[in-house]
């Protein structure tokens, strides 16, 4: 059987660090699938050279678990612990029930990088699956162990894995007070490695990455107005690019990267307006005396979808880019707002029902509106770039947390925080750079 | 007794424009009141009286001329709602007297509102309830150079919690001077 064997390079994820300390703690999963896909994540071999790292296996099977798909099989009860092709004994995982098993070991180059060899096996039919030398700094030994959850996941799934993406949100602290602070955080996908971007003693909100998960854009209070910033992730270099009077809010970038969905009230109420990035020309889209706010983008990047109280009560809406033309997508209920649309053409937003509010799924050929979740005061999904799962704001507690939801509705799980209130979770696009694009 | 003749009549046609316009909020461009001409022309009597107290106390915060007491400058909102409370007038025309008195000094109105619902949603919300103060200050003759608004939506609560009561604390408008 073919097998795919690759040397790639991890690229520098750098970041202009401000702080390490961690804004999110453990995930907590409170929602499985039946039946998931057993598989054996055999502890890495490591070269005495590299001294104390994390246990890749345990991030590597830990991302594979809270996907919902898999179920890892527990290192105390594995037969034996192969790190090399020869070692595997096929029947030692059949015993267990495993489909899958993954060997691997990671050696100290000259260089101080570290050299992961990995190998996939496919357990009832005998053969690899998948093999390559992953190559990272030290410092990337997490994002090698989510390079190698993503070969794992979409080898087995036929999905692209997200495993290697990060999530930026706002953390509040001390909110309604008079000490309290904002900061936009990025960590990954697990949680792990949150950072603080920007920190201020005015309210930020409304963060999105840029398509090309370089820069997110955000709206920030810190001139005491609302203004919307663009922040070079890598760079740390931040540019105003829209504060005029009123709202600015809700920056959202194109598919394509070259214009930005915002909303401004500078003609008196808040409208839809688009802004071409390189010239910063604006284009008004919606036109009457009502609430029209959270503008994104359809996946082909030609409608946009917002939310408008035109009809007394929010709801969703489209408008065609190319026509004008503009039409109501959500009818079930009194209060939907901040819809994302999903790469099928189906939505997902916030739905309001018997007062309580949570993300709801809806079939756009059939009209059907699906709960996703059945916490309150649910806010802001993102919905991963694989499609597969959603994470959103809400609260346990009186605190605001993270929870993360398949698109199916059957796998959740959360991300609290001891830190503060974190809140409007923006996942990113792709970004390992080992599959490019 | 003119004075007070003529704020109740201002308070009384000011609270059914506060009323239509709430009613019609989204149908309709806002109508535009006929009558602040008339309390913008018959400001001046009142600030040759030379006998008022301040308007201002030593912390430059509004004050009741007539009591010296301290002017509430935060004024509550009904869930989902934008329209000034009648309870509230009185007041605020009291801050348009001041203002008016005042040339000199400005106002920034920040709109709040509770956590429920979205939060660029809220921060709309936010706007129409200090867009709501700001038509009542200027249709009392108070200057549109004199004010400002800015919404922080659901952003900058008073109160952190999240039950009903905190809730009615954090929909509110803040008359700020400067």
């Amino acid at each position: 059987m073919k097998s795919i064997r690759l040397v790639v390079l991890l690229a520098a994820w750098s970041v202009s660090v401000v702080s390490w300390a961690a804004s999110l703690d453990t995930i907590v999963i409170t929602q499985g699938r039946d039946n998931p896909t057993k598989v054996a994540v055999v502890p890495s071999r490591m070269d005495p050279a590299l001294g104390s790292l994390p246990e890749l296996s345990d991030i590597v099977g830990f991302d594979l678990a809270r996907s919902g798909d898999f179920a890892p099989i527990d290192r105390d009860d594995m037969l034996s612990l192969p790190s090399r092709p020869e070692e595997v004994f096929f029947r030692d995982w059949r015993i267990l029930g495993a489909e899958y098993v993954l060997v691997s070991q990671a050696r100290a180059q000259a260089d101080g990088r570290i050299a992961l060899e990995y190998h996939l096996f496919d357990v009832p039919n005998e053969r690899e699956m998948a093999t390559a030398v992953v190559i990272g700094r030290r410092d990337q030994w997490r994002d090698i162990a989510h390079h190698v959850a993503d070969v794992v996941y979409q080898n087995v799934t036929g999905v692209r894995g997200a495993f290697s993406t990060k999530i930026a949100y706002v953390l509040a602290q001390n909110a309604g007070t008079s000490r309290a602070t904002y900061s936009i955080e990025i960590a990954d996908s697990d949680g792990e490695r949150s950072r603080t971007l920007f920190t201020s003693n005015e309210p930020v909100m409304s963060v999105s990455w840029s398509p090309d998960a370089k820069k997110v854009a955000y709206v920030s209070f810190e001139t005491k107005r609302p203004t919307i910033v663009v922040h070079d992730v890598a760079s740390g270099a931040r540019e105003r690019i829209s504060a005029f009077k009123g709202i600015n809010g809700s920056p959202i970038f194109s598919p394509d990267g070259r214009n930005m969905a915002m909303v401004l009230s500078r003609d008196g109420d808040p409208e839809i307006y688009v802004m071409n990035l390189a010239d910063r020309s604006l284009r008004r889209i919606t036109r009457n005396r009502a609430i029209d706010t959270e503008p994104s983008w359809t996946p082909d990047g030609k409608r946009l979808i917002f939310t408008s109280d035109r009809s007394r009560q929010p709801q969703i809406y489209q408008v065609d880019l190319a026509t004008n033309q503009q039409e109501r997508l959500t009818f079930e209920g009194d209060y939907n707002a901040r819809a994302r649309m999903l790469d099928d053409g189906n939505l997902v937003y916030i739905h309001r029902s018997n007062g309580v509010y949570h993300v709801a799924w809806q079939d756009m050929r059939r009209g059907r509106v699906v709960p996703l979740t059945r916490t309150d005061l649910d806010e802001s999904p993102s919905v991963a770039p694989n499609g597969a799962m959603l994470i959103y704001a809400t609260q346990q507690r009186g605190r605001g947390i993270l929870g993360v939801v398949s698109i199916d509705g059957s796998v959740k799980y959360q991300l609290p925080s001891s830190s503060g209130d974190v809140r409007e979770p923006a996942w990113s696009p792709f970004m390992d750079p080992l599959l490019g694009q | 007794m003119f004075k007070e003749r003529l704020t109740s009549l201002i308070a009384l046609t000011l609270l059914s424009f506060v009323l239509a316009g709430c009613a019609g909020q989204d149908t309709e461009p806002q109508p535009q009141p006929e009558t602040p001409e008339e309390p913008r022309d018959a400001t001046p009597p009142a600030t040759a009286q030379p006998e008022e107290v301040a308007d201002f106390d030593d912390m430059g915060r509004p004050v009741d001329p007539r009591t010296g007491r301290l002017l509430d400058r935060t004024f509550y909102f009904d869930f989902d709602r934008s329209n000034i409370r009648p309870a509230d007038l009185a007041v605020l025309e009291i801050h348009a007297q001041i203002l008016n008195r005042n040339a000199g000094k400005s106002v920034v109105i920040e709109g709040h509102c509770d956590e429920r619902g979205t939060r660029e949603y809220n921060l709309a919300l936010g706007e129409r309830r200090s867009d709501a103060i700001r038509r009542f200050l200027t249709s009392a003759g108070v200057s549109s150079r004199q004010i400002e608004t800015v919404s922080y939506g659901e952003e900058r609560p008073e109160d952190p919690g999240h039950d009903e009561a905190a809730w009615q604390r954090n929909r509110r408008a803040v008359l700020i001077y400067r």
